[in-house]
């Protein structure tokens, strides 16, 4: 499964408050929670992403909270993936959950640019840069979280097994 | 090879005499929780998954804590949301204003998470129960969905790391100082998919209290769990208040851990996590000076009643200082009442504090106590992101409940000794 889109650059150790403050977690509506997310890293960040765009950061991608808005809040924005050095625990688990696939790659890190378009092969863990001609490797995404993917999410993922357990 | 406390707890789960780092397990799951920002998402996702009921009603408990009492018509109206889907699945453990308090600490102290436990909940602190030698682990919304839905939740085996602290601690030192120095060793990612165990001689001198602001703070190096073997003042707090038997595991002598660590805990001066991150952690003397415009004494990591009776040792006789303001949240109703009881509530109105119900508060800057441009305060919380208690301009320190406490006397950050005269008897 490959995505393309544009890059968009944030650094190091971003976190769940900066990705959604909590004053926004009173809706769990994604459209809404986009209209804030990044707000206090760069608000205007929000404004300049389009539908498919992915998001590139450094490393512990997603720290802190367990709010399953971050991930929302990112995919309600339109971003269609996110690559980064690494992520934070819970991200993690919540971005595949919430049908939002992540890619650990540190090799992109420090080479993409602001606006470089990039093509993310997710099982291959791959990202070439179509801008600049390079392409970077990372891990895989694992074949359980390709499934939870492919299934639309961990509801999805539910449904299927519960429909399993009933046949 | 043996295995470590948190390895056993998981193989006992699956049926499996072993499970090694990197596993992927399907976990049967002891008890799980959601709280008020999390809950709707969670039964929200629930109902899609096309269940009518939750695996066991005995096994769930919902808990009103970080927007209660409501602070805006939105946060009323997610509250109703989990207001009504307990009220028609009929759910017996549930926690609302006045009878709620911070989820972490209310459920370990009402005994619904025993030694052994798979616990999980839709909050990054439930790693907090490790300290009852529980694997417990922070998830998100659709994860907790699907442990309501099935009673399981997939798992991936951590490494563990072991933190070994050695030696008494001096006064003014506690079990936050100890895991913000950890943090601050092996930074905000050092233990990013582990479980950190923590272990030594010192443990020993840290009441139940401070022992729980240790795991509660796990995640904030990146862990998936905190845990600690259980000990007599572990058996002797649980036993009471357990609503379940349980097993007590302990790690092998020969268990293999990705790392091991040791902290000499009687050298530590109290430490301040300074802005913004709790990684970038410095001795008190060396932040002293920092000009102070509110404290919070409060939170499921420092809203404990340790925390609260080493903050009243400070502030009794004395008043806060008039440029800044203090903050006292008690983390349940039962600490509201016994802190009540032991005058600590009065000593905290003499110096001019402002005390709250049973609520995380600006923790989260989501309402009482939400930070202005400019201004700094002293948390004895768990995070200091930017913006994370109001204006991405506000600036957080963390500190354990005394630093706090002498802060909101200075006006500024002192070490506790500074306040109280060095000599003194505590």
């Amino acid at each position: 499964m490959a995505l393309r889109g544009r890059a968009h650059v944030v650094g190091d150790h971003v976190d769940t408050d900066i990705i959604i403050p909590a004053r926004y977690l009173v809706t769990t509506d994604p459209a809404e929670l986009a209209r804030y997310v990044f707000e206090d890293l760069d608000p205007a960040l929000r404004s300049r992403i389009a539908p498919g765009d992915v998001l590139v950061a450094g490393e512990n991608f997603g720290q802190g909270s367990s709010r399953e808005h971050a991930p929302l809040a990112i995919k309600g924005a339109g971003i269609s993936c996110i690559v980064a050095a690494s992520f934070a625990r819970i991200f993690y688990r919540n971005a595949f959950n919430v049908g939002l696939p992540v890619v650990e790659c540190r090799e992109a890190r420090g080479r993409v640019a602001d606006g470089d378009e990039l093509e993310v092969d997710l099982s291959a863990g791959t990202i070439r840069n179509l801008t600049r001609q390079e392409t970077y490797t990372g891990t895989p995404v694992p074949e359980f979280m390709q499934r939870l993917l492919a299934a639309g999410g961990l509801v999805g993922y539910v449904r299927a097994e519960l429909a399993r357990r009933r046949a | 090879m043996g295995m470590t406390i948190t390895e056993k707890i998981l193989a006992a789960h699956v049926g499996a005499p072993s499970v090694r780092p990197g596993d992927l397990i399907d976990c049967p799951v002891d008890f799980a929780f959601a709280n008020d920002i999390t809950a709707p998402l969670a039964i929200q996702e629930f109902q899609k998954m096309g269940v009518d009921r939750v695996f066991d009603p005995d096994r769930v408990a919902f808990v009103l804590d970080h927007y209660v009492p409501n602070k805006d018509i939105a946060s009323a109206q997610q509250c109703k949301v989990t207001r009504e889907f307990v009220a028609s699945h009929g759910l017996p453990h549930f926690f609302d204003v006045g009878r709620a308090g911070i989820a972490h600490v209310l459920l370990a102290e009402l005994g619904y998470v025993v030694p052994g436990d798979v616990f999980i909940g839709a909050d990054s602190h439930t790693c907090n129960h490790g300290a009852l030698g529980a694997f417990a682990t922070g998830v998100g919304s659709s994860d907790l969905a699907a442990a309501l839905a099935l009673g399981r939740l997939w798992l991936r085996v951590p490494e563990t790391i072991r933190i070994v602290f050695r030696g008494r601690p001096r006064r003014w030192v506690t079990g936050k100082d100890l895991v913000l120095t950890v943090i601050g060793d092996i930074g905000v990612d050092g233990a990013r998919y582990a479980a950190l165990e923590f272990a030594g001689d010192t443990l020993a001198h840290l009441t139940m209290d401070e022992r729980f602001s240790v795991t509660n703070m796990a995640v904030e190096a990146g862990a998936k769990n905190g845990i600690m073997e259980p000990d007599e003042t572990t058996l002797a707090w649980v036993r009471p208040r357990a609503r379940r038997p349980f097993t007590v595991y302990r790690s092998d002598p020969d268990a293999a851990y990705a790392d091991v660590r040791e902290y000499d805990a009687a050298a530590l001066d109290p430490v301040v996590a300074a802005p913004s991150s709790p990684g970038n952690v410095v001795s008190v003397r060396e932040a002293a000076g920092v000009r102070v415009d509110q404290c919070f004494i409060g939170t499921c990591t420092n809203g404990r009643l340790e925390d609260l009776r080493v903050a009243a040792r400070i502030l009794a006789g004395r008043r806060v200082h008039p440029s800044t303001r203090l903050l006292v949240i008690p983390a349940t109703p039962a600490i509201y009442r016994q802190a009540l009881e032991e005058g600590l509530l009065q000593i905290f109105l003499d110096a001019g504090a402002a005390v709250s119900t049973s609520t995380c508060g600006p923790c989260i800057g989501g309402h009482m106590g939400v930070l202005a441009d400019g201004e700094v305060c002293v948390s004895t919380s768990s995070r200091n992101f930017v913006g994370r208690m109001g204006h991405r301009g506000s600036r957080v320190y963390l500190s354990n409940a005394a630093v706090a406490a002498a802060a909101a006397v200075a006006g500024r950050l002192v070490h506790p000794d500074e306040v109280v005269g060095e000599t003194a008897a505590v």
